[in-house]
């Protein structure tokens, strides 16, 4: 007994150690939680119908129940058919939907299940979690939109921007408006006091944000002091970008001020992110520690 | 905290001193002090609510103590960072996980946190669940599931492993395949604290064992110690001539006997009782609420 505790105590001290300070750790780490967590997201059935095809649903409902009506003219003269309409919208609800709303609910799931517990016991840094989460649901959220434009184009006939600006305006308004959905959800999966009461506390918010930031009811048709209250949050900008880059431009006269304003969508969401990011590293915990 | 350093010196990796935690008024650990020493197994032995998973989450770092001190591989737990975490293996009470992930690729993201961890394949192996590798963990049964909570303990071939109660719904084949694997991380060199409610286990695999009861340690010592020589004087029970059960505790079990025999008819129901593990336990809680009320009895 004791020659065997003399030789488990060298070979403790001089075994490989885990570093702290340790960047390219973090980031492998982070990489390896990404593939963990995008795995684990399609196996559960509920999230993926949800959350993952919720948007396609929808603008299946919108383009068929709206299939006579039109929308206004493209340069061409086709008119703007429901699905063309809506297919911007739903993208932008795609974007709060695999963030925030995935997000939040998963993470105070987690909290509730143990899954953070054992995580906070292990010798995972925070950063890689954050990483892993956000990965996934910019995997995700990928997978969703070039599902959504794919079956928007084959099934409803959408007629897809051929200008490769207008796809530049696509990708960086999807990422910036997905990792900073994404910390949204983070930060607000605080919120809810258990696992279950997680999505009756998360829907409505993200229900009511659509609501009133141009995703169902057209923003033009909204109260002017509605849309002051939306312009806060930054779904309404994700939708407006989404519209620059799917409607036809004469299209932008509908918008407050009469332009797609790409800038103030930068702004909004970039605030938005940078805010969420400290947020949510200041006050993240693994567990409660006197819970 | 220097003083502590040199009564066990660096073979020490848990040391406790004087540990509190009370929640509001409720006061769950009432100075609790103990030491584990490298390569030792410590049993933490109490009824429930004794304070057992309370100390033992103090020291994983998952909980603030109110008071007193504590050192877990030379390091406050209230401040343990990620190298130090490495160094630990923690199997805790309860898990459940929604495990939309294989037993394998569980274990496997889990070594990947490690600097030296097991091989994936070994510990499947060590914890019998070769047939369940690509098995979701979802899909698993409660002591499949405990099984991948220990594989997880396990993996990083920690110095420290905490065991709170970790063979709670195994059958007693698991169990017992479960003693292997603590024999041989403790023939590793590995220190371990364990919890069980199970006192054979505590028996089997522990040197030492402290007893909680109320929030305090009323008893600590070797396993074959616990309780003082008192507790293990060996018992004679029998059946008497008008049928009422009878006890006696006696250093000299033969002699007792055979005066037994002596004095009147062939006993009923004869037989003679080293106390085992459980029976010291349960006769040292058993005292510990009677005194505690006595104390109480006054007041009121």
């Amino acid at each position: 007994m004791t020659a065997e505790t003399t030789t488990a105590t060298t070979s403790a001290t001089t075994a490989p150690r885990v570093s702290a300070n340790d960047p390219g750790r973090v980031i492998r780490l982070g990489i390896s939680r990404i593939r963990y967590e995008v795995r684990a997201y399609f196996r559960q059935g509920d999230g993926v119908f949800f959350v993952f095809l919720f948007p396609l649903v929808m603008l299946t409902i919108f383009s068929v129940a709206f299939s006579k009506a039109t929308f206004g003219r493209f340069p061409n003269g086709d008119a703007v058919t429901a699905a063309d309409f809506y297919l911007p919208a739903m993208l932008g609800a795609g974007l709060l939907l695999s963030g925030l709303q995935n997000m939040s609910i998963d993470i105070a799931g987690e909290k509730s299940d143990g899954t953070l517990k054992r995580l906070g016991g292990s010798p995972l840094p925070v950063v890689s979690y954050f990483i892993g989460k956000i990965g996934q649901v910019i995997v995700t959220g990928i997978l969703q939109a070039a599902l959504l434009i794919a079956f928007a184009g084959l099934v409803f006939g959408v007629a897809l921007p051929t200008d490769g600006a207008k796809w530049a305006t696509f990708a960086w308004v999807f990422l910036l408006g997905v990792t900073t959905s994404a910390v949204l959800g983070i930060g607000l999966s605080a919120i809810p006091r258990s696992g279950k009461s997680a999505t009756a506390v998360i829907i409505p918010i993200t229900l009511v944000l659509q609501f009133i930031s141009g995703v169902y009811i057209g923003f033009s048709q909204l109260p002017t002091w509605l849309q002051n209250v939306a312009s806060v949050f930054p779904l309404k900008w994700m939708a407006q970008g989404m519209r620059s880059v799917f409607l036809p431009d004469a299209f932008k006269t509908a918008e407050v001020g009469g332009s797609w304003d790409l800038g103030s969508i930068a702004l909004v969401c970039g605030i938005w992110f940078v805010v969420g990011l400290v947020v949510c590293r200041l006050t993240f915990r693994w567990i409660r520690k006197d819970g | 905290m220097e003083g502590m350093a040199e009564t066990r010196g660096t073979d020490t990796v848990v040391e406790v001193r004087d540990l509190r935690k009370s929640y509001g008024a409720f006061t769950a650990l009432d100075g609790v002090s103990f030491d584990i020493a490298r390569g030792e197994t410590f049993a933490l032995l109490g009824p429930n609510g004794a304070g057992k998973s309370t100390t033992i989450e103090i020291l994983e770092g998952y909980r603030a103590r109110s008071g007193g001190e504590a050192r877990v591989l030379g390091v406050d737990p209230q401040h343990g960072g990620v190298e130090w975490k490495a160094r630990l293996g923690i199997v805790l009470q309860n898990t459940g996980e929604t495990g939309n992930v294989t037993v394998r690729e569980q274990l496997a993201h889990f070594a990947g946190m490690y600097a030296n961890p097991r091989g994936v394949d070994e510990v499947i192996r060590m914890v019998g669940l070769e047939r369940q590798e690509k098995t979701l963990i979802r899909r698993l049964s409660g002591g499949q599931r405990r099984r991948v909570d220990v594989a997880l303990g396990v993996i990083g071939r920690p110095e420290l492993l905490f065991l709170d109660e970790p063979t709670t719904g195994f059958d007693p084949e698991a169990r017992r395949s479960f003693w292997e694997l603590i024999r041989l991380l403790k023939s590793e060199g590995t220190s371990i604290l364990l919890t069980t409610h199970y006192l054979d286990e505590a028996a089997q695999l522990s040197d030492r064992a402290g007893v909680i009861a109320g929030g305090r340690l009323i008893d600590i010592g070797r396993i074959d110690e616990i309780g003082g020589a008192e507790a293990r004087v060996p018992i004679v029970r029998w059946t008497d001539a008008d049928g009422i059960p009878r006890e006696q505790r006696t250093a000299r079990p033969g002699e007792f006997v055979a005066r037994l025999l002596a004095d009147g008819p062939e006993p009923g129901g004869l037989e003679i009782v080293r106390p085992s593990l459980e029976d010291v336990y349960l006769t040292l809680v058993a005292q510990h609420s009677t005194t505690t009320s006595l104390e109480t009895e006054p007041v009121r």
